[in-house]
């Protein structure tokens, strides 16, 4: 992990650097696609991160605000973040357009072990805005997809109105991803599942062998994500977490992220389920 | 005058007053010279710029919850021990810049403000106090990431370290190996034998400062005196650990304990009676000592993080809550705790802010606040978050304890909370 700077001297690891709006795309209620160029071009041409990894994103006057990187990794030049309205600072960046600027230092953190899982059967289970920080992870699969076997995307929303992405799922199939979906709250038009994500494990006939699993969203769901993959026998080894924490400086300095002894935005967000085993059943650790 | 560099490893000694000779040449040199003050009853770090300013002579009782100076006819230049500051204050400030922003005609221009500040050279520093400052050394500047200010502050940093040779009760630094005689980082580090300093050298700036005092070289016994204060001391520590394990460990009240809790140097029998109209206050002679048995603390460290760490629902961390304000005072005297926020500071235009970095604890709600919620809401879990950093999950992230055994935090717990006795709890009940 690095800053975004590897060629500059010493710079401070707080420095953020400005980026502009190139694109925005509403996505559901709440929830908008920021696609980000780093002002200098330099810059913007050297920065990579990996799937799983986020950006801490700086509006002068409100403050930073972690958020995971959603856009391709091998696109070089946007950096895609989705957004979901949450807090003060992504307000305000929700009152942004086009062309306005922003800070941005990044990328921190761990990211989701997509060469470890090379040849594996791919789970990726996650809920509401949790999709985000695995659409990386997706594209990747897809461009490196003969070096996966069955890819299952199990994804969850309260409504059909808050799925995300949804317009990109007919290529997601096409390229052969398995795409499983359930909403807490159905309307007139929806066809699919109700209920939520860890049902969707029913619908699967999993090489448990061979299966790895990689889960974002609420706790609460990944917990039992987790119980599900246990259920149908895939190894505690691959199962992987993406965890959310108080998110202040990503450097390891401030200590608000701490769960047990990791610092999230340092050795997570993205975890092996083994790390965080003792502490997911654990209230307010 | 001796106006030639001393060697790293030099033992020399000086008269007391000498010390002067050795502030002003730091302060020739640049330095901001920092040390022992006693401001509002209770002795900080700050200004030092006369051997005047010290706070000669006081001695400060401290216990849970309880601090006290008290002003002794033969107390010597540096028998308190520690206040509620250490290095922390300096090199990692309550209030610290970490970028700035400035809106331009092109747009926002971002930047890294710069340390101005002189150098800073801090006299009297504890041993405890070095080993707190190799620990921030671990977080902010031997991972991942460095923390430039921390850096350039930390980089022109000079310790002029005392060996204690007095303890107070709250002190348990022989159980963290963090003391009491220094051993690590510093310039020079100083004894106070009688009416003089043995000093020795400990870097080639400390060698050359240390020439502005007229100063003589050490002979063998005045080196071996020095030694046998701070090993005496930790015998006498050990001594009250051991009188301490065959008594009740609930005292935690000044009146509980009687006015012998303190470890007083040597030199200091014979003081009791002048001391004893308040009480509870005042370093007493070794007689008094044995005669009243104090409760020194101790923390058994075998297998410590082991400990706690499987004892995450044990129904003492329900216990300490009932008493624990949640008050931060642990986290803020702790020269360890590095805990932060950041926040915007803007001025009336909106076009220039400063992002500042202040103090957090994990004795606040903001601390693990989400947007989901907050993840610790209770004082129960926000003290088990503190104490199992501190004492257990610090040593996965850093190498080391978190912990050096100073005290502070039962000092300034206006509740007298006390950490070695919530791991002796933890650890009764387990055995």
């Amino acid at each position: 992990m690095s800053t975004a700077a590897p060629g500059a001297a010493p710079a401070s690891p707080w420095l953020a650097h400005t980026a502009r709006i190139r694109s925005l795309k509403p996505e559901a209620p709440g929830i908008t696609t920021y696609e980000l160029a780093l002002d200098d071009a330099g810059l913007a041409e050297r920065f990579r991160f990996r799937p799983g990894q986020f950006n801490m994103l700086y509006l002068p006057g409100c403050g930073e605000a972690a958020i995971s990187i959603s856009s391709d990794p091998e696109r070089r030049g946007l950096i895609g973040h989705t957004v979901r309205v949450a807090g003060n600072v992504t307000q305000a960046l929700a009152r942004l357009q086009v062309g306005d600027q922003l800070g941005l230092r990044g990328p921190f953190g761990s990211s989701w072990p997509v060469d470890a899982v090379r040849g594996q059967d791919v789970v990726i289970a996650c809920g509401g805005v949790g999709l985000a920080p695995l659409r990386p992870a997706i594209y990747h699969l897809i461009r490196h997809r003969q070096d996966y076997g069955r890819v299952f995307l199990l994804y969850g929303a309260r409504s059909p109105h808050d799925l995300l992405y949804t317009d990109e799922f007919d290529q997601w199939r096409a390229a052969g991803i398995e795409v499983e979906m359930t909403v807490d709250l159905g309307n007139s038009d929806w066809q699919g599942h109700i209920g939520v994500v860890p049902i969707l494990f029913y619908r699967l006939r999993l090489k448990a062998p061979r299966t790895c699993v990689l889960t974002c969203g609420p706790e609460i769901m990944m917990r039992f994500v987790i119980f599900e993959a246990l259920a149908r026998k895939v190894a505690k080894e691959n199962i992987y977490i993406s965890m959310e924490r108080n998110m202040n400086c990503a450097l390891s300095f401030c200590g608000h992220c701490q769960l047990g002894p990791a610092f999230v935005c340092k050795d997570g967000p993205v975890f092996p389920y083994r790390a965080m085993e003792p502490y997911l059943n654990l209230e307010e650790f | 005058m001796n106006s030639h560099k001393l060697p790293v490893g030099s033992y020399i000694r000086f008269e007391k007053p000498q010390l002067q000779a050795v502030i002003d040449r730091l302060r020739q040199l640049g330095y901001r010279t920092v040390g022992p003050r006693r401001v509002d009853e209770a002795i900080v770090y700050d200004d030092l710029r006369s051997i005047d300013e010290l706070p000669v002579g006081y001695l400060d009782y401290q216990d849970g919850g309880v601090y006290r100076l008290r002003h002794s006819a033969d107390g010597g230049w540096f028998d308190y021990v520690v206040g509620p500051h250490s290095l922390k204050n300096f090199l990692f400030p309550p209030r610290d810049r970490v970028l700035e922003a400035h809106r331009e005609p092109g747009g926002w221009r971002m930047e890294t403000p710069a340390v101005d500040e002189p150098p800073i050279a801090a006299i009297g520093v504890r041993s405890c106090d070095l080993h707190a400052l190799a620990i921030q050394d671990r977080v902010f500047l031997e991972q991942e990431y460095v923390d430039p200010a921390y850096r350039a502050r930390r980089a022109n940093l000079f310790v002029l370290a005392i060996n204690c040779r007095r303890a107070a009760a709250t002190c348990f630094c022989h159980s963290m190996n963090t003391g009491p005689q220094v051993t690590r980082g510093y310039d020079l580090a100083a004894t106070e034998v009688d009416d003089h300093f043995v000093v020795e050298v400990g870097s080639d700036a400390g060698g050359h400062v240390v020439t502005a005092a007229d100063w003589v070289p050490s002979a063998l016994a005045d080196v071996e005196r020095a030694r046998q204060q701070s090993q005496a001391l930790k015998r006498r520590m050990q001594g009250r650990q051991a009188a301490a394990a065959t008594r009740p460990r609930h005292a935690s009240s000044a009146a509980e304990l009687g006015p012998a809790a303190e470890l007083g140097p040597p030199a200091e029998s014979g003081r009791a009676a002048e001391l004893g109209d308040v009480p509870g206050i005042g370093a007493v002679g070794e007689s008094d000592v044995a005669q009243h048995q104090p409760l020194g603390r101790f923390l058994d460290t075998r297998e410590l993080p082991e400990l706690l760490l499987s004892n995450l629902s044990h129904p003492r961390w329900e216990q300490v809550a009932e008493r624990c304000l949640s008050c931060a005072n642990c986290t803020l005297v702790c020269p360890t705790c590095f805990c932060s926020s950041v926040e915007e500071v803007g001025d009336l235009t909106g076009e220039h802010v400063v992002r500042q970095r202040s103090w957090a604890s994990c004795f606040t709600a903001e601390h693990s606040y989400m947007n989901s919620g907050t993840v610790r809401k209770t004082t129960a879990s926000r003290y088990r978050q503190w104490l199992t950093h501190k004492l257990a999950t610090w040593h996965e992230q850093f190498g080391t304890s978190g912990c050096v055994g100073c005290g502070r935090c039962i000092t300034w717990c206006p509740v007298g909370i006390d950490l070695t006795q919530e791991v002796a709890a933890i650890r009764g009940d387990e055995s």
